[in-house]
């Protein structure tokens, strides 16, 4: 038994390098060539370079709440102080950091707002009484005011969180961890306000006459339990390609495991909450937007996300031996970021109408592999020449010999 | 602090002969008694126990431990919250005496939820601790170490190990020279 003696890492493979560099070009180019091709697509019809937006809408958002769901992730273990996560910690650092590339790619969602947002619609408005009151908030300039407050608290918090870390690695200054932990409080506070109003504002506003306070809350968690997903998988494949092979353990995917279980559970919890008040007062104002998800085809998949965002996978993470087990955690992992695609997809096209045809999915995919393979490239340039764990973070040592008791 | 030297006379009142009730060593550190956890498993002792100050990472695997069934105990009664929490909905608002209140159907299951919830996790919790408290045999308020004086320190900074004597290999020699060979500080018989 060694429960006693430090671990070493001296025999661990803690670079990205070699894989990383052509890793990095080819979902480079895979992402720009999938991008291009999208867009190509989407002029040969007026309604597929409308719906282009909206499968550009669902992909930005989809990366983005996984990007948040890092920078949750990061901010919460400094602000807890906890031991456990270290030898993860840096993983979530890059993909939160990607935040930065999603703030470039917004601006392709800027160049849709006419196509995305009703009350963009000066003529639309003059006929709607409820956008007129909305005006002072539903506003273009103060829209872009508020984006652009949300992606520089973003882009600042998360690069803090990975110079200061990767500073760490060089000089193993412990005030470097307490700076960290001291900019958590505030960071999480302004983390909350901003994912609230930016869920608001990109997503619930596509109808802007629903509100739902709780949507905020519903979109953060989708993006926090399909993060913890992604993370687990990320580990797997890394110890997979000979990476960390003594570093994470099954006692790190037991707890990522506990954490996928719990938030899918917050998930039906916030998702239920959100629609029994509103089941419950029948105003016509607040049904309308569950009307349209329960009407056509629209209600299958919202039995889909009832069943698979939530039942199933409840009950496949129940058990100890899954979440310590690799292969049973990556297919929930891989089932949940899955499932939270087809949440947003839930959210989002409905807006856009009930016709369907081929092209609708073939711009849903393209748009899907064009920023996720540019999303996996940003995060191998983010690693290219640093460590995949913090190597002298304080709480390193009692990362490694971590055991759930 | 407590001293080697204080000897506190207990049972002094005792009327009936002392029974033996096991062996109890005494070890100094966690690491010997995980070592040594581990041989007395080997050895294919059955009826034993090991007592720490504070849980030591890798002894229950060392002792070799089953899996506890609490987790299936549990389920089982979550599963019966859920089938009463809804059953009584069902039965006290559709069947025995129906009401309608605010337009809904009679049963509906999404006015259900809540309560479902709160005596789904209620049982559960509730099922927990005292599953727990049943499967350790809890409380107890008496244990035949109690009267060791050594025993004093296993709150403190002993680690020991307890062979019953009613154990099938227990043999009072044998037992005490594989104990002291572990490199136990001290092996003493437990009176009961």
């Amino acid at each position: 038994m060694s429960a006693i003696e430090p671990i070493t890492l001296s025999e661990d493979q803690l670079q990205l390098h070699p894989l990383g560099r052509s890793l990095f070009r080819k979902a480079g180019i895979v992402g720009v060539v999938a991008l291009a091709f999208t867009f190509v697509v989407s002029l040969f019809t007026a309604d597929l370079r409308e719906r282009f937006f909206f499968s550009y809408l669902l992909n930005f958002t989809y990366f983005l709440s996984l990007s948040l769901g890092a920078l949750f992730f990061v901010a919460l273990q400094h602000l807890t102080r906890s031991g456990w996560s270290v030898v993860v910690r840096r993983l979530a650092e890059f993909i939160a950091a990607n935040v930065v590339l999603l703030a470039g790619l917004f601006v392709v969602v800027l160049l849709g707002l006419t196509h995305l947002y009703h009350w963009l619609d000066a003529e639309h408005v003059a006929q709607d009484s409820l956008l007129q009151h909305k005006q002072p908030y539903l506003n273009l300039p103060f829209f872009l005011i508020r984006c652009v407050f949300y992606f520089a608290v973003w882009s600042w918090l998360s690069r803090y969180y990975l110079t200061k870390s990767v500073e760490l690695d060089e000089s193993g200054d412990v005030n470097l961890t307490l700076r960290m932990e001291r900019i958590s409080a505030p960071g999480m506070i302004l983390y909350a306000l901003t994912v609230t109003f930016a869920a608001f504002d990109l997503l619930m506003s596509l109808d802007a006459h629903w509100f739902s306070t709780i949507f905020g809350v519903y979109y953060f968690t989708g993006g926090f339990v399909g993060f913890v997903s992604l993370l687990a998988l990320l580990a797997i494949l890394l110890q997979k390609s000979g990476r960390l092979r003594h570093a994470i353990t099954a006692e790190h995917y037991h707890d990522l495991g506990k954490l996928m279980f719990a938030f899918i559970f917050f998930w039906g919890y916030i998702a239920f909450s959100q629609f029994m008040l509103i089941w419950y007062a029948n105003i016509p104002e607040e049904t309308g937007w569950f009307f349209q998800r329960q009407s056509g085809g629209w209600g299958w998949i919202g039995l889909i996300l009832i069943f698979g965002h939530f039942i199933l996978p409840f009950l496949g993470l129940l058990s100890r031996y899954v979440k310590r087990r690799k292969k049973p955690l990556a297919f929930w992992a891989v089932w949940i970021l899955l499932m939270h695609w087809i949440d947003l997809y839930w959210l989002i096209l409905p807006e856009y109408g009930q016709e369907w045809f081929f092209f609708h999915s073939v711009l849903d995919i393209g748009c899907f592999i064009g920023i996720g393979g540019l999303f996996l490239a940003c995060a191998c340039y983010l690693a290219r020449d640093r460590a995949l764990i913090p190597l002298k973070d304080p709480r390193l040592q009692e990362s490694l010999t971590f055991e759930n008791a | 602090m407590m001293s080697e030297t204080v000897n506190m006379p207990m049972n002094k009142e005792r009327t009936e002969p002392a029974t033996v009730y096991g062996l109890l060593a005494e070890f100094s550190d966690a690491g010997a008694i995980v070592q040594s956890a581990e041989q007395v498993r080997k050895a294919g002792y059955t009826r034993w126990d090991v007592h720490t100050p504070f849980p030591v990472h890798g002894l229950d695997e060392a002792m070799g431990i089953r899996p506890t069934i609490l987790p299936w105990i549990v389920l089982g009664a979550g599963l019966s919250g859920l089938v009463a929490g809804l059953g009584l909905q069902w039965w006290t608002n559709a069947v025995d005496y129906p009401l309608l209140i605010s337009g809904k159907p009679i049963f509906s299951l999404p006015a259900n939820i809540p309560v479902i919830f709160e005596v789904t996790v209620l049982l559960s919790a509730v099922t927990t601790v005292f599953a727990l408290f049943g499967l350790n045999g809890l409380p107890r308020l008496y244990h035949p170490v109690f009267t060791n004086q050594r025993f004093r320190r296993a709150t403190a900074d002993r680690f020991f190990i307890v062979i019953e004597a009613n154990d099938p290999l227990f043999d009072a020699e044998k037992t005490q020279s594989l104990l002291s060979s572990l490199g136990a500080t001290a092996v003493e018989v437990v009176e009961d």
